[in-house]
């Protein structure tokens, strides 16, 4: 799968069961891959929805790919932060398979509303990963353009962007762009903690009453900076949507080929008319919340290592090795890849610019303002005073 | 030229009609504004006409209303969002400031959100509480938005028309008390042309004082002029209709003439916009003024009863007891 290709996935086709038994799972945790890297055939959820793959071996390792890529990236943006280099940076690590699995699901066509931690997603829109950096760096505010890659600007206010999904997954189906193969669906991610926030039960309440074509991916990594689940609800987060009637449905979010599944399906019925969806990714945010956190204050070791077991990128390349999809060549190709991209990123951060002092200025307005103009030209007149001078 | 005379809600009502005429992406919501036309009835027979799709009735959630509205918006509608009364706008306050405002500066110019967010403001309805609120300097404070109001009904049809057509967010205030007083309206009035949207306007010409005002405030300066002309005293009073940008080059040409200013809004003093115009007014005209800028305002209290907002309303007489300050010095 290629590097800003959403649209690859199954062809609709059968490939050979690999298992030789027909394994099914457990239809509260939509999972069609055990940490131990087993391959379950399909899984029929609680919504009586079958779930399964059929991915060719270059589809699988095109995953793989992804997974690692955005591993690495990630590692490589904490790194520099820790160097200085990013002002703060919000790592993915332990989430990769529940971006990337729902990433891939998207259709060029469908439109992504992220938080802040999608480094996942953007990637596998297609956007250059050094996008988000510029944002942490401080150098912009996020300097990709929505409209072009389908996925828009990071939000930091907890929960806002699912309104905006919302709402602009009621334009698509204003638009007429529902009801076909090719039609528009929409998709909103947040957290566990947003789930409490007024604004996602309102956009629950906004997608339910006017059959938002719309997936709300909630990826609950179990924390709010420090506070757990618990602290945010007293029933899985996934059947909430039943209060708001629409399906919900959890998923593996550790297995990116059931979060594949489950993100295409709910996509799919969405782009078909059939409304809103709520996917809960069960998963875990290894690291810390950003790199302001400290989680020993709020976690325990074992915790982490039971999660550690569950890792979404051990358990693909167990598969990958067991089915003998891919050998120890490809596996160092990819690190390798994998280790000249994260150079090149750290590279391109280096040489990142401040912006010219004026340009705080700019795009305030599509129409300007005299008073804003008139500050501008203040603010000019008085660095210009400095021009040669000693300062 | 088709000219009719028009309530301020009619006006305002016929300029809505037309922007849902002349652009297909433009969308009303809010709550109640469909078969019930909204509880001012400004969008009366607009989703009878237009259907539900143009004219939306909304859950009951500011929050919903205003950032469903930035989706749409994105998307390439043009919402108009109605907040019902002044009060509830609160819910929908993160939306607004960190969303709406924001959306075009973060993305560098790529995202546009042409939206209109209409509050009927102000209080003299005998209302209960938050329902008779100013909430004008939370908004004029906030980069990214622009703020208006108008004053009556030819500037309510010609300004609602500007507003939407705008591709800046823009905060439009309608007084609400002024709602059901008439005027001669002017159908055919370009919006392009007519003048500006983020102008302000000589409302009364004179040489003595002038009085700066917009909203439900216009009217009661108008009147206070009346009053001071029969005792011989001409007062100049500009309509604002711009809070944010405010356009202050009426406002300092007016003022280096009389050399006297007064700014009169219902919204508490503290920290108001007559705080940031008369700190304006000092920087740019300090040579030419007389006596300090003068401000005719709400108390800073919360909106009081009913009953008393007679009493908390700048009327006539404040105002004219303020001009007459302004001859003390
Ligand atoms: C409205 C709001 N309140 C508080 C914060 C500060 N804050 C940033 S991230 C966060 C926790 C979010 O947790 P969750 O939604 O589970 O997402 P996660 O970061 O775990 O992916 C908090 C409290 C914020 N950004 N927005």
């Amino acid at each position: 799968m290629a590097k800003g290709d959403p649209g690859a996935g199954p062809r609709g086709r059968r490939a050979a069961p690999r298992s030789r038994k027909a394994v099914t799972g457990d239809p509260e945790l939509v999972q069609l891959l055990t940490p131990e890297g087993a391959r379950i055939d399909s899984v029929t959820g609680p919504d009586g929805v079958e779930y399964r793959v059929d991915f060719t071996d270059e589809e699988y390792r095109g995953l793989y790919r992804d997974l690692v890529l955005v591993r690495k990236l990630d590692a490589e943006a904490t790194a520099l932060q820790r160097q200085g280099e990013l002002g703060i940076w919000a790592s993915l690590l332990g989430q990769e398979a529940a971006q990337v699995g729902s990433g891939r699901a998207l259709r060029t066509q469908d439109m992504a509303f992220p938080t802040y931690r999608e480094h996942g997603v953007l990637y596998c829109r297609g956007i250059d990963p050094i996008m988000p950096l510029g944002l942490f760096r401080g150098v912009d505010q996020g300097g990709w353009d929505p409209n072009e890659f389908k996925f828009n600007m990071y939000t930091i206010v907890i929960g806002a962007q699912t309104l905006h999904a919302t709402g602009y997954a009621m334009g698509v189906a204003m638009d007429g762009k529902t009801g076909t193969d090719d039609g528009e669906a929409v998709i909103a991610y947040f957290g566990d903690g947003a789930t409490s926030q007024g604004d996602v039960n309102e956009s629950f309440v906004w997608a339910g009453v006017f059959n938002a074509p719309l997936v709300f991916f909630c990826q609950n990594n179990q924390y709010a900076i420090s506070e757990p689940l618990e602290r945010q609800t007293r029933i899985p987060l996934y059947r909430r949507s039943a209060g708001f009637g629409f399906p919900g449905i959890r998923v593996d979010g550790n297995d990116v080929l059931a979060t594949y599944a489950v993100t295409r399906h709910a996509l799919d019925n969405a782009r078909h008319g059939q409304g809103p969806s709520l996917i809960e990714a069960y998963t875990y945010r290894m690291g810390a919340h950003t790199t302001s956190d400290d989680p020993t204050r709020y976690r325990i070791a074992s915790e982490v290592e039971a999660w550690q077991a569950k890792d979404p990128i051990a358990r693909m390349k167990a598969f990958l090795e067991r089915e003998k999809i891919a050998d120890a060549g490809f596996f160092t190709e990819i690190d390798e890849q994998a280790r000249r991209e994260a150079v090149d990123l750290r590279e391109r951060v280096l040489a990142m610019p401040n912006p010219e002092p004026t340009t705080l200025f700019d795009h305030v307005y599509p129409n300007g303002s005299p008073l804003l103009d008139e500050q501008r030209a203040q603010f000019s007149r008085y660095l210009e005073s400095f021009e040669g001078s000693a300062h | 030229m088709a000219t009719e005379t028009l309530t301020l809600g009619k006006a305002l009502n016929t300029g809505l009609r037309r922007a849902l005429e002349n652009d297909p992406k433009v969308v009303i919501m809010g709550e109640d504004v469909g078969k019930l036309g909204g509880v001012f009835r400004i969008t009366d027979g607009l989703q009878k006409d237009f259907g539900d799709q143009r004219v939306i009735d909304t859950p009951l959630a500011e929050s919903g209303i205003i950032g469903t509205a930035v989706g749409l918006a994105i998307r390439g509608y043009r919402p108009v969002c109605e907040i019902q009364f002044d009060g509830f706008v609160y819910p929908a306050y993160d939306q607004i400031v960190s969303q709406v405002a924001k959306m075009h500066y973060r993305s560098r110019g790529k995202l546009n959100i042409p939206m209109v967010i209409r509050i009927p403001f102000g209080g003299g309805i005998g209302a209960v509480e938050h329902h008779s609120e100013s909430p004008e300097a939370y908004f004029a404070h906030t980069a990214g938005l622009k703020v208006v109001s108008c004053a009556n009904p030819q500037d309510a049809y010609v300004m609602i028309q500007q507003a939407i057509a705008s591709d800046d967010p823009i905060v439009f205030l309608e007084p609400k008390r002024r709602y059901w007083e008439k005027g001669q309206v002017d159908l055919d009035a370009p919006i392009s042309e007519a003048y500006p949207l983020h102008s302000a306007r000589v409302a009364r010409a004179g040489a003595d004082v002038t009085l700066l005002a917009y909203g439900p405030m216009v009217r009661t300066c108008l009147d206070a002029a009346t009053a001071a002309a029969e005792d011989g005293r001409e007062l100049e009073i500009i309509d604002l209709r711009t809070l944010s940008p405010l356009d202050l080059g009426v406002v300092y040409e007016s003022v280096r003439r009389t050399g006297r200013a007064v700014v009169v809004h219902e919204a508490p003093s503290n920290v108001g916009l007559g705080a940031e115009i008369a700190a304006r007014i000092t920087e740019e005209c300090f040579y030419s003024l007389e006596s300090p800028v003068l401000r005719v305002a709400g108390f800073d209290t919360p909106y009081p009863a009913a009953r008393v907002e007679e009493e908390y309303l700048p009327d006539l007489d404040r105002v004219l007891d303020a001009v007459d300050r302004t001859f003390g010095w």
